[in-house]
């Protein structure tokens, strides 16, 4: 089958959507499809040869954060010729609603679309202005996909109807084995966080709190950070005689990031919010970290309502002090939890997610259209799928 | 005490008296200046709002940039605490859309563009100067309430301290350095 996936967010700048997008085309691709990714990028970026970029994307406030998004001129005019050119069967947009390359290609196109909600959000807006145009062009959706039951709930309560669950995807393979970074975890034990700083929702204030009650108990136990933000105001937070003991990594490479699961005894995904899936608990799971979490619904579906994973109330530093506390003094349920992570991650390998996917694409494809496939300048192996039954 | 001395003590109390109610005056009037400004910059900034929403809605715009201005727009308008932030937020929006490569000849054939950009651009320089003119008003009242005789007499009252409005309002930077000018700070 020949599908055309459009990414909304820039493809150089690291993001749970961006790597759900080229997991999602290389496991495809895998499975003997052929496969183009639009993306906002820079012409000159390094780009793997099945991603063509739609213009540099630029950093706009959105959804409560800044996101570096493609909406001029010059991106749509790129969108409508690679539609054009493309002789997709299915169109496979990522984010519809964001004002960006997939909001774009549902508004040109008339082929079959799919659509993958990635995002959860409680808050509402009422699109007075572009609301017309905006459901006009989100109609054109055949069939939608939610990465979780959260973002399920945010489509059904702000765009209406209804979506599938496939859950991310992990490549476990990736992130079962590594070295731990020299010098971890250490005598005294390790927290690990992986995330942006400057992002409250992704829970690094509790987690500071939580270490300051529990590295004063403690002494020798450090925190791991891994993520971008201000370290200056990090440090800030912490109190003066946990300094040296709390460790910045920065933003870092896919590589050290596998090594930064494995560097610690506790991994923790304090999130208070706004978390379709988490990723990075999928990835700590497929690294056998022993995890603490918040309660949100959608880590609570993750990690099996707590038998893969610890659970604490959402935004309760003491509590979450309390978790790790219990965990670091208990290494015999350090592994149940480590074993219990790995087994349950194989629900979102890529292969099984990629073949869930493939069959909304037939579901939405026209009965008895043929495939594009194999024509054109398509140089892949040749669909190994049956064009099973399809519905409109 | 002779009657002179009494006579000299009457009209210095009589001075004071005159001077201090003056400045009491003077600090009203500071504040009601304050007031009418503030209306001002937010008449101009619900202005600046509503038309950044019909361009969303004109279809001058592709529908992606559309969105993002409508949204933005409206948490303009619909923000309480985090007014400053909102209004910042819309400006970096409208400044990202009309920079995009290509902008100019995306909008060239359609019938309304020039007229809505022509008055986005008035109604952001009406921002740009209302702001000004309030911030300069909140700055000589904060001046005026620190002197010592304001303090230690409450010449203000309860009337509560005002204070700046900062948001980014600029739709081009450089330009207005560049001329020299604060009055021509906007994109042809």
């Amino acid at each position: 089958m020949r599908v055309g996936l459009v990414c909304p967010y820039s493809w150089e700048v690291p993001g749970g959507v961006q790597e759900h997008i080229r997991d999602l085309a290389e496991a495809l691709m895998d499975l003997g499809h052929d496969v183009s990714v639009i993306s906002p990028a820079d012409d000159d970026a390094a780009l793997p040869d099945y991603v063509v970029p739609a213009g540099r994307a630029v950093a706009v406030p959105y959804n409560g954060s800044i996101a570096r998004l493609a909406f001029g001129p010059l991106s749509a005019n790129r969108v409508r010729r690679w539609i054009k050119d493309g002789n997709f069967d299915v169109l496979h947009v990522h984010e519809p609603a964001a004002p960006s390359l997939s909001l774009i290609a549902c508004w040109v196109a008339d082929i079959p679309i799919v659509a993958t909600i990635h995002g959860a959000t409680t808050r509402s807006r009422a699109l007075h202005a572009a609301e017309p145009m905006l459901r006009s062009a989100l109609e054109k959706i055949n069939g939608r996909i939610a990465v979780s039951e959260a973002a399920r709930a945010t489509l059904v309560r702000h765009l209406g109807g209804d979506a599938v669950l496939i859950p991310n995807g992990v490549t476990v393979r990736r992130f079962e084995k590594a070295e731990p970074l020299p010098g971890w975890p250490g005598e005294g034990g390790a927290i690990g966080f992986l995330g942006r700083m400057d992002e409250p929702r992704k829970g690094l204030s509790v987690l500071l709190s939580a270490f300051a009650e529990i590295g004063a108990a403690r002494p020798g136990l450090r925190l791991l950070i891994a993520g971008r933000g201000d370290a200056a105001e990090v440090m800030a937070r912490v109190p003066a005689d946990l300094r040296d003991r709390v460790v910045l990594f920065g933003q870092v490479t896919e590589a050290i990031k596998v090594q930064v699961y494995h560097s610690v005894d506790v991994f923790c995904a304090p999130n208070t919010g706004g978390e379709s899936f988490g990723i990075v608990l999928a990835e700590a799971m497929a690294s056998g970290a022993p995890i603490v979490a918040s309660d949100l619904d959608a880590f609570r579906r993750v990690l099996r309502g707590g038998r893969a994973g610890e659970l604490f109330p959402n935004g309760d530093p003491h509590e979450l002090a309390e978790a790790i506390g219990r965990l670091l003094d208990d290494p015999q349920r350090r592994a149940t939890l480590s074993a219990a992570a790995s087994a349950a991650v194989r629900a979102y390998d890529w292969p099984t997610i990629a073949r869930d996917v493939v069959k909304v694409y037939e579901a939405v494809r026209p009965a008895g259209a043929s495939l594009n496939g194999r024509s054109g300048a398509s140089s892949g192996v040749p669909p190994s799928d049956p064009s099973g039954s399809a519905t409109g | 005490m002779s009657p002179a001395a009494e006579l000299v003590l009457i009209a210095a109390l009589a001075v004071c008296g005159v001077y201090v109610s003056w400045r009491a005056g003077r600090l009203d009037r500071l504040h009601a200046k304050v007031d009418t400004a503030r209306a001002s910059l937010d008449a101009a900034l619900v202005r600046r709002s509503s038309v950044a929403l019909e361009i969303a809605s004109s279809g001058v715009l592709n529908l992606a940039a559309s969105v993002l201005l409508a949204n933005l727009a409206h948490d303009a308008r619909s923000a309480e605490a985090g007014r400053e932030l909102a209004e910042s937020d819309l400006t970096r929006a409208l400044r990202a859309v009309f920079s995009q490569p290509e902008f100019g000849s995306s909008v060239a054939g359609h019938p309304e563009a020039e007229e809505l950009l022509s008055e986005l651009e008035s109604t952001a320089h009406q921002v740009f100067l209302a702001r000004r003119f309030y911030n300069d008003a909140v700055a000589l009242t904060i001046a005026a309430r620190r002197r010592w005789m304001a303090r230690l007499l409450r010449l203000a009252g309860g009337a509560p301290m005002p204070e700046f409005f900062e948001i980014d309002d600029t739709l081009s930077p450089g330009e207005a350095q560049a001329s020299g000018s604060d009055m021509t700070h906007l994109a042809s």
